[in-house]
């Protein structure tokens, strides 16, 4: 069995956002890149899957679309264990564009299992793992929360109001994960950083398909209105301009 | 000259970072409770930490001094001793037993220390002498097969968690410290005992006992390198250990300042932020300075000991300089916070604890100058 | 005449004010491009529920009901609504940005080549070019988006529309689709599912208690007030990384975005992640004991105090209005 894990090159989640003079695009001089945070989950527990499954996955691979100054991120993701990693060569225009990439690039691979991160803390699509199911026409399962193995079979929840539901796809399909499906990200090990220097790093051509939609211009967030004070032995206030001011309740 | 890190040495940083990430939940309380941090000590090893530097070959991870200089950085900002574990491990047990121990020893021990399976603690100071490695009242006997180990080891890092000691003793009294021997000891060998836990004031959930030897019989094989060769290996080891130490003290005035830079930028006083304070804005940059600077002599150390060079100068400066502006960040670092930096919570006053250590032990500031003014007068 | 399609979901048969907001939406779109509003409803909704739409702008309602769609098979959905919007000849279509959303969408739009906007905050600011704001970097920045393709869909942020009435004579229509049996490859096995519980993205009301809260055992109160207002229960990221909550409940940057009508910030301080996370909350009120938590600064309502003394005040304040409203 083979795991696909998408990942996206992304700014730190504390960066500040500023954007360039003109507000045609964001400025990202000095930003500390980090591997998307649900793809980071997303990882974590495709190696956790594999190291478990006695040699039945023999491996994870990572695929990544963007230039060359992604590469950090995509040996970090080999430094934390994934067996090889792909790269397409071109800028992530946007989420259509990315899954189309991707699909074209793993068409001949038959990948069993997909994942993918249910958005980016980005651009904020969560669209591409459900386009990459789409062009690659196999099943999905979105709001996953929990994927296990059980003997050929894998097994997930998918989260929905109140609790969750266990779905058992067909193979191969995409998994798009959220929070809660792994503890926390694997740092990489000292042992990992030094064996991703030997890792495979294929960077392949992108085909010529093209974005649907394309970011035009910038704002900043509008400033808020100063918050109201109430006082803490007065709670009725606080359900009284709930109720009649912000009649939100 | 370049003073860029490779994308590697970046990647080792962020995964100290993000280690040291998981400290913060409960520093406070081994700190209080002065508990052995047993559970992080064994993430730390299966992260590789633990002998990031030995050779591959060995099970370690084959990791440049810079990239040590940075993770130990990054972890002294949180918690100090977990990197006082880790840097006696790495720098002072592992490198000797790399660098000056024969093919047997080092198969024998690099590998468990090096994957944290075991610890190793260096035992130099005595009770009548510090770092005073001329003076050893600890006697190693040659019996032939094995030497008759006597005498007390005083403030020992690692003394209860690790396994794997390396012990400075004297053979040759009538030689002074062309006399000494450094010997390689398994802690249960028979006739070595522990004296009780010491109360310190920082880097409390380290532990620190002194050793009593009482006729420890060592096997011949264990000893390192030629006879006489024991005062000479403790000097290059602290040469390296200091470094480690160096870094440290780096992290904890790292770690201080990085906490009053969000304090200014958070509390107002007076109607505005702290940090529109000009007197407190001019004690941040003066903090950010004197940080850079030891950043600088560090990285300079390693950068040398990586690329062959001399570096016993440079590391006494770095451990010196970075122990003294540890010292002084982290109490300026207090004084930003105002009350809040005198109680625990806001880890300020623990960091000056900690930093407080790092100009006595490996050395003290003084032992470093010393070795500095030695050096610069010689010619 | 060009048409706006909206897909309904339906969460047990019934509608939520998610849906209606899409609805007026899209009814407003619709408007101003001289377009016809149509509403798509998958799966078993009685005929008054669908006939509620109307009020919000819907002129025609397309229900389509098919045994095989009781779960959630998302590529036999996404096949529907492709269908619809093909068979009508819409150009836009208008998706609200739930989960289930999400899991759609972006089917829809490679089956349709149809450039997509997620969380869109607004109306389109052109038509031609089809121009839609949307947030980045969790609500840090807003960004113009030219959909360039010739049928755009757009998902919805919660509450950034609201919800507008523009009664209109409704006809209900069945909708047929042709759905292979071949494309339903998952398998619901078991579904756990505590009755009364609400989905965090889908709630209107959240209410949400960080360290300042002190430990697990401390919680029965804030589920008191969730229960009082029919809300959520959620959470910032050092509760659920100490085990004081589960996962699921953790909202910030790095768990999950939530945009409810109300948001209430209890001993959460407010990092800038867990802001992130929330920022696109239409009315946040927040507790903390340190006047300078960053959380007022996002916040519309403020009281500073511990946590722990002003949330029973705040359990019987709220019992007490519901009880006389």
């Amino acid at each position: 069995m083979k795991i696909l894990v998408c990942v996206s090159n992304v700014p730190d989640t504390t960066t500040k956002i500023k954007l360039s003079g003109d507000m045609h695009s964001v400025d990202l001089a000095n930003v500390q890149w980090i591997i998307n945070p649900w793809d980071e989950l997303a990882l974590t527990r495709a190696l956790e899957l594999k190291e478990a499954s006695e040699g039945k996955i023999e491996k994870v691979t990572v695929m990544l679309v963007g230039a060359k100054s992604a590469e950090p991120t995509m040996r970090k993701a080999l430094a934390i264990g994934a067996d090889d990693a792909v790269r397409v060569d071109a800028e992530p225009l946007d989420a259509y564009f990315v899954a189309g990439q991707i699909a074209g690039a793993i068409k001949d691979e038959n990948y069993d299992l997909v994942f993918c991160g249910i958005e980016s803390s980005d651009y904020n699509g969560s669209a591409m793992g459900s386009m990459l199911s789409e062009f690659m026409n196999i099943p999905s399962v979105s709001s996953v929360s929990k994927v296990e193995m059980d003997d050929d079979q894998i097994v997930v929840n998918r989260e929905i109001a109140g609790g969750f539901e266990v779905v058992v796809p067909e193979l191969p399909f995409v998994a798009i994960v959220q929070k809660g499906i792994t503890k926390e990200p694997r740092i990489p090990s000292m042992r990992g950083i030094m064996m991703a220097r030997k890792k495979p790093l294929k960077v392949v051509e992108a085909s010529g398909l093209e974005a649907l939609t394309e970011f035009v211009k910038y704002e900043p967030p509008q400033p808020k209105a100063a918050c109201k004070m109430i006082d803490a032995d007065n709670v009725a206030e606080l359900v009284d301009l709930l109720h009649n001011e912000a009649k939100i309740i | 000259m370049n003073f860029e890190f490779t994308e590697e040495q970046i990647m080792i940083r962020q995964a100290a970072r993000d280690f040291a990430k998981k400290l913060e939940a409960d520093v406070i309380e081994r700190d209080t409770k002065a508990e052995f941090p047993t559970q992080h000590v064994k993430e730390l090893s299966e992260l590789g930490f633990m002998g990031m530097t030995v050779d591959p070959e060995y099970g370690g991870g084959g990791m440049d001094t810079i990239s040590y200089v940075l993770a130990i950085e990054e972890i002294s900002k949180v918690d100090s001793s977990i990197s006082v574990i880790m840097s006696v491990n790495n720098s002072l047990v592992c490198w000797g037993i790399e660098k000056f121990g024969n093919a047997a020893q080092k198969e024998k021990y690099l590998p468990d220390l090096a994957n944290g399976e075991r610890i190793g603690a260096f035992l130099l100071s005595e009770p009548e002498a510090g770092s005073d490695a001329t003076s050893q009242r600890t006697t190693a006997e040659d019996k032939g097969d094995y030497y008759l180990m006597n005498g007390t080891k005083n403030w020992i890092t690692n003394a209860n968690c690790g396994s794997v000691y390396l012990v400075i003793a004297q053979t040759h009294p009538e030689k002074k410290h062309h006399g000494i021997n450094v010997f390689i000891v398994d802690k249960d060998t028979p006739g070595i005992s522990l004296g009780p836990h010491e109360d310190k004031m920082g880097m409390r959930s380290s532990d620190t006992h002194s050793v009593m030897f009482t006729d420890v019989k060592v096997p011949a094989e264990n000893r390192i390198g030629e006879d006489g060769f024991g005062f000479k290996f403790a000097m290059k080891v602290l040469e390296v250990g200091r470094i480690g130490i160096a870094a440290q003290a780096l992290g904890i005035a790292g770690g201080a300042y990085e906490r009053a830079l969000q304090y200014s930028k958070e509390r107002k006083a007076f109607g505005k932020l702290l940090a529109d304070h000009q007197a407190l804005a001019f004690k941040l940059a003066d903090m950010y300075v004197k940080i850079e600077n030891a950043r600088n002599l560090c990285l300079k150390a390693a950068w040398l000991k990586d690329n062959d060079k001399p570096f016993g100068l440079t590391s006494a400066m770095a451990k010196q300089y970075a122990a003294d502006i540890a010292m002084e960040v982290t109490t300026e670092a207090v004084q930003i916070h105002g009350g809040y930096g005198y109680v625990k919570e806001y880890h300020v006053e623990r960091l000056m604890r900690e930093a407080k250590l790092t100009q006595i032990y490996e050395g003290t500031s003084e032992v470093q100058k010393i070795v500095i003014s030695r050096t610069i007068l010689k010619d | 005449m060009s048409k706006v399609l909206i897909y309904a979901e339906n969460f047990d048969g019934k509608f939520k004010k998610a849906n209606f907001e899409i609805v007026s939406y899209g009814a407003e779109i619709a408007r101003q491009t001289g377009a016809e509003a149509i509403v798509l409803s998958i799966g078993n909704v009685p005929d008054e529920e669908l006939k509620q739409l109307s009020v919000y702008g819907a002129s025609r309602v397309l229900s389509f009901n098919d045994g095989r769609f009781d779960a959630l098979e998302n590529q036999a959905y996404a096949s529907v609504i492709a269908q619809a919007v093909e068979k009508e000849g819409a150009e836009i279509v208008v998706f609200s940005n739930s989960n289930t959303s999400k899991a759609l969408a972006p089917r829809v739009s490679v089956k349709l080549k149809a450039g997509m906007v997620f969380a869109a905050t607004g109306l389109p600011k052109s038509i031609d070019p089809f121009m839609v704001p949307k947030k980045v970097f969790h609500g840090k920045a807003f960004a113009d988006v030219v959909i360039k393709s010739p049928i755009k869909i757009i998902c919805l942020s919660q509450n950034s529309f609201g919800i507008t009435e523009d009664a209109k004579a409704v006809s209900i229509e069945t909708f047929v689709a042709e759905i292979d049996d071949t494309v339903f490859k998952t398998r619901v096995t078991n579904v756990e599912k505590a009755t009364g519980k609400i989905l965090l993205n889908d709630a209107e009301i959240i209410v949400s208690g960080g360290r300042g809260m002190k430990g697990a055992e401390n919680w029965k109160p804030l589920e008191d007030l969730a229960d009082i207002l029919g809300a959520a229960t959620a959470c910032s990221r050092p509760v659920s990384d100490e085990g004081w909550r589960p996962h699921s409940e953790h909202v910030g940057q790095t768990g999950k975005i939530v945009a409810p009508n109300l948001y209430f910030a209890l001993g959460i301080s407010g990092a800038i992640q867990h802001l992130a996370g929330v920022s696109s909350s239409k009315v946040i009120v927040a507790v903390n004991t340190d006047h300078e938590a960053p959380v007022f600064q996002e916040a519309d309502y403020g009281i500073i105090g511990d946590v722990q003394k002003v949330l029973p005040q705040m359990v019987e304040a709220f019992r007490k209005f519901k009880s006389e409203n």
